[in-house]
């Protein structure tokens, strides 16, 4: 957990490191050598792209690298949902959420409402059927916020 | 030839096979489809299939804006008029600092708030400068604000699907 919380330091990325990662963000070819097709067009080879890629990833500078699938266009259910947890039981309570597997983000935020997660499952019955279970495990009211409608997604960092 | 019955397992079993990521060598496709037991080319044309009906949404990197320096991150929600949240959500959506636009319902009493948008930077008063922007730009639909900054990153393992 520490170090999705920690800055990288400073001289952690080079000038090859930062193009690889303004490039990679905006999209990654499906043909039988695609690390290839991006090492030259970032004047590097191969070997180098795809070590430096797995040092990245290593070193969550990326988080992840692949397929961004959206969630809107299968049969399943998403939600951001919200606790209050009393300070003093927040990392237990931090523990029983994230021991979900359905659980995918999670964050602590300065609020009362100090625990927010997002919830993907298969089918929204399962999605009730899981924060019923988080909120019988923890003890606390689970709020349950949907999106009803997505104006923008789209997270890209010059970097 | 498959039938779409079996394009529908296949294109499920590919998502199972690469939600986590790609591997990082030099043929990751040709990797993937000798896991699913299919031929190379119809892994790569059932991935483009789901790039052109927008299953996938793109095929790349996610970095990780903390470890990056982009420390300030707010949701910023907003209790706007429901009859203009559309409108306001389109205009707010479309601000370069904004990552993620959504309307999601309120809780009354004491979480008024219908329009969330996600705003970085590289300080929280950098974010503060910029949810200020978005109070001016909604001006008087503007019936109450509210920043939540992020102390913590709990769990960061992106959405999965099942199986």
């Amino acid at each position: 957990m520490n170090d999705l919380n920690t800055v990288a330091p400073a001289d952690a990325l080079d000038a090859l490191d930062k193009r690889i990662i303004n490039t990679l963000q905006r999209s990654f070819p499906v043909c039988d050598h695609p690390f290839a097709v991006v090492a030259e067009q970032l004047g590097t080879t191969e070997g180098e792209l795809i070590s430096r890629l797995q040092r990245l990833r290593e070193d969550k500078i990326l988080s992840r690298f692949g397929p961004l699938y959206n969630a809107d266009r299968f049969d399943g259910a998403v939600s951001l949902c919200a606790i209050a947890v009393p300070q003093a039981r927040f990392d237990e309570v931090a523990e029983q959420v994230n021991a979900f597997p359905q659980v995918a983000h999670n964050y602590e935020r300065d609020h009362e409402l100090n625990m927010w997660f997002v919830a993907a499952t298969e089918s929204w019955q399962e999605l009730e059927d899981t924060l019923a279970a988080i909120e019988a495990e923890t003890g606390l009211i689970v709020r349950n916020m949907p999106k009803l409608h997505e104006f923008y997604v789209g997270l890209y960092f010059e970097i | 030839m498959k039938s779409d019955a079996e394009l529908q397992v296949l294109d499920r079993d590919i998502i199972l096979k690469t939600q986590a990521g790609l591997p990082l060598i030099a043929e990751p496709y040709k990797q993937i489809a000798a896991e699913l037991d299919i031929d190379a080319e119809l892994l790569m044309q059932r991935i483009r299939i789901m790039q052109d009906d927008g299953r996938i949404r793109r095929i790349g990197a996610v970095p990780n804006h903390y470890r990056l320096g982009y420390t300030g991150n707010g949701m910023s929600v907003w209790d706007v008029p429901d009859e203009k949240v559309h409108e306001l959500g389109e205009m707010i959506g479309a601000l370069d600092y904004v990552s993620h636009c959504y309307h999601r319902p309120r809780f009354l009493p004491d979480w008024p708030y219908n329009l969330f948008a996600m705003v970085h930077g590289r300080s929280r008063e950098e974010v503060i400068e910029k949810a200020q922007k978005i109070a001016d730009l909604l001006g008087e639909h503007c019936r109450r604000r509210d920043v939540l900054f992020s102390s913590r990153i709990l769990k960061k393992t992106g959405i999965r699907i099942g199986g």
